[in-house]
């Protein structure tokens, strides 16, 4: 009996302790400044939700993904509750309830990966008001919620650029996900790119309707390359695993035909490898970078920093590395004259001389001199 | 062994097996199956929160499951459920936003013009059927496609102007109620249950309770004999697709009018109408069996969200425990064969 109270005793004191660590630790998250010096006692711990394209996507949601890790190995976090994790979506419908999830699971700051979330996220910053979120790709005007934005239109210009400066041809082409504002983003600086360096070239433009059906891209790609197209510029997620499948293998029955894909998001000659008789060939000219790991970090760190730009939009473009080209294919016959006619560019952008368009609209008044 | 209890003996050992070779399966690859379905559980019914969401996801599965069922017992199959779901959603999201209306005729009129609009959507393989011929399979399966299509361009042109997604419905048209979301802590659950569970009433109300229903059974059973007997079977092939397409237009009107609040451009299926096909076959084609499997399938669906969080375990496990029980359900023969073998021993 006496045993059995004693034990009693000590599992009250033991919840009652805790219940008492719960409240000191949440107490803590409040004021994020302060917990700062001992990271080993609390750790900021930060989490996705990628969309329907899941972390291997090769992408979007990878590079985003790759930002997490990068921040977590840096501060010395675990996989997992308390340290860095993700959430996939298979549907729309499951956003809320994953973005919900991670919340639940005491993650100090929560990202929504893609333009698509803005809705749930909108709903869930008004509910859970001590939580932090920030999306990508999307604007989401509460006090607890950071928005951040890419400029596309500056890499996508560069990568404009580069094919025009590339193709032997007339046409070039352009494959894009679904009609939204982020790819309207990468079409107005792409067709502004190759306008600035021949006016006379023409793009091709088809949109798949989706981020995630490669056969989609393929069949897509299949009709631009047979119709004399040689460059192809995708900007569509998963979607453009099909333009690289369909260049890999017009390149593999022919290895001396000339053509090209351009990538995006990430760094993608990874997908470009061709194996001819033991030689190895690369169909990806470059990519269009859009460095959502560097804006992930960013975000993170300063939010692990107390300094959470909560309510705020912030737009990552050329100037601070928050979108660039990739480094060039050896493979290119004319690779130093691409290179500095992309460097000459990237300058002027930098330097604010040329302002590059966003949509369509402010395309046809867009003049590069 | 009555034939009876054997409709129900068949699903749930389909569904034991099913459990059982996804844990095979977990073990195998390495995964901590006992923490696997804890995590399971937990991320379906652990908190109020995902209680509510569970509920959220079992309703259009239910009206997804009925229209399946309804179809099935007068012996035609519509695969076109995904389709008169994508259509029911954005009538309803249309109305929920054009009109100003007080809500006791806001929020009907919303949910009524779903089920026309999947009423219609149906009546189209369905009048095909009954004139020409044409098998509704194919005509459904297509008709899913052009109402993905049709609806992106009417979203993107007609609702919004350029956008990726409607306004969002009025609060009249809303099936969203505060009490709920106090009830589950914010979760997205909402009034349509009840709708669904009244669905699932008229369903067996049709079927078993009146002339109409004996005849849309009849014409399932034997089309010729149902005409023999002075049945107009065209009549009734017609009226079982349209009355199938208004359970899939509801099903719609859930996610548009309760989940969402507004209807958004859509790259792909939202797969409800194709889980409705696996859950008016686990549910055996009867209203109580659609609810018990929308209850599972809601709770898998929603409950494998958690999985990869809580225990490491990816939730595609879930999809393949899904599949497996529909492949045991599918192969129900030989499950019977089984049970069969086992009562006669149990008599000798």
């Amino acid at each position: 009996m006496k045993k059995r109270k004693i034990g009693f005793a000590l599992s009250l004191a033991l919840a009652a302790g805790t219940i008492l660590g719960a409240c000191g630790s949440s107490n803590e998250e409040g004021e994020g400044t302060k917990t700062d010096g001992n990271s080993e006692e609390k750790a900021f711990s930060v989490a996705m939700v990628t969309d329907v394209g899941g972390v291997d996507d090769k992408s979007f949601n990878q590079s985003a993904w790759e930002g997490i890790q990068a921040f977590g190995d840096e501060n010395g976090l675990d996989k997992g509750k308390g340290g860095y994790d993700y959430l996939q979506s298979q549907s729309d419908a499951d956003y809320a309830t994953n973005l919900n999830n991670l919340t639940r699971q005491d993650f100090n700051l929560v990202f929504g990966v893609g333009y698509l979330m803005e809705g749930s996220i909108t709903e869930i910053a008004k509910q859970q008001k001590d939580a932090s979120y920030a999306i990508i790709d999307g604007v989401v005007e509460e006090p607890n919620v950071a928005s951040i934005l890419f400029k596309e239109q500056e890499a996508a210009f560069l990568a404009g650029v580069a094919a025009a400066h590339a193709t032997k041809g007339d046409k070039i082409g352009f494959i894009g996900g679904q009609e939204i504002p982020v790819i309207e983003r990468f079409e107005a600086g792409f067709l502004a790119g190759v306008q600035a360096v021949n006016p006379d070239l023409k793009v091709e433009v088809n949109y798949s309707g989706a981020f995630d059906k490669a056969e989609l891209g393929q069949s897509i790609a299949s009709k631009m390359y047979s119709s004399g197209i040689d460059v192809i510029f995708h900007a569509a997620g998963g979607t453009g695993n099909g333009l690289f499948k369909e260049a890999r293998d017009l390149k593999k029955k022919d290895p001396s035909r000339e053509l090209w894909a351009i990538g995006v998001d990430s760094d993608q000659t990874a997908e470009g490898v061709v194996d001819i008789e033991g030689k190895k060939h690369n169909i990806i000219m470059t990519s269009a970078l859009k460095r959502v790991d560097n804006a992930v970090i960013d975000i993170a760190t300063k939010a692990k920093n107390g300094e959470f730009p909560g309510g705020e939009t912030t737009v990552y473009s050329l100037a601070e590395e928050g979108v660039g080209l990739a480094p060039l294919n050896d493979e290119l016959s004319n690779k130093a004259d691409v290179e500095a006619a992309v460097k000459e560019w990237t300058d002027k952008i930098k330097n604010g001389d040329l302002t590059i368009p966003e949509t369509l609209d402010e395309l046809t008044t867009f003049k590069a001199e | 062994m009555s034939s009876r209890l054997q409709n129900i003996l068949v699903p749930i050992i389909a569904v034991l097996l099913g459990v059982l070779v996804g844990t095979i399966i977990m073990i195998i690859s390495g995964f901590d199956a006992v923490a696997g379905f804890v995590a399971l559980w937990d991320g379906a019914f652990g908190e109020s929160y995902f209680t509510g969401e569970t509920v959220r996801q079992i309703t259009p599965y239910i009206l997804a499951g009925l229209a399946v069922a309804f179809a099935f017992r007068t012996g035609l199959f519509n695969i076109g459920v995904e389709g008169q779901l994508i259509v029911g959603w954005l009538a309803a999201v249309w109305v929920g936003v054009a009109f100003d209306l007080p809500k006791i005729i806001h929020l009907p009129l919303a949910v009524l013009a779903a089920a026309a609009a999947g009423a219609f959507w149906a009546f189209i393989p369905g009048f095909l059927k009954a004139k020409y011929r044409v098998h509704e399979v194919i005509v459904t399966i297509m008709l899913n496609y052009t109402a993905l299509h049709i609806t992106n361009y009417i979203i993107r042109t007609v609702l919004s102007e350029k956008s990726d997604r409607t306004e969002s419905i009025a609060e009249t048209a809303s099936l969203r109620s505060p009490f709920f979301e106090s009830l589950t802590d914010y979760s997205r659950m909402h009034w349509g249950i009840v709708i669904a569970l009244i669905c699932v009433f008229i369903m067996w109300f049709i079927l078993e309770r009146t002339t109409r229903g004996f005849e849309l059974k009849a014409v399932g059973f034997n089309q010729h004999a149902s005409d023999y007997a002075g049945m107009n079977v065209k009549r009734n092939i017609i009226l079982s697709m349209v009355i199938s397409g208004a359970f899939a237009g509801l099903a719609g009107a859930m996610e548009g009018l309760g989940t969402f609040g507004y209807a958004s451009i859509k790259g792909g299926f939202t797969g409800v109408g194709f889980d409705g096909i696996a859950v008016a076959l686990l549910g055996a084609n009867s209203p109580i069996g659609i609810v018990l499997a929308a209850i599972l399938f809601g709770s898998l669906k929603v409950g494998a969200l958690n999985m990869p969080l809580q225990a490491g375990v990816p939730n595609e496990l879930v999809d393949i425990i899904i599949a497996l029980i529909v492949f045991f359900v599918a192969s129900s023969y030989l499950i019977r064969l089984i049970i069969k073998r086992f009562s006669k021993k149990g008599v000798k």
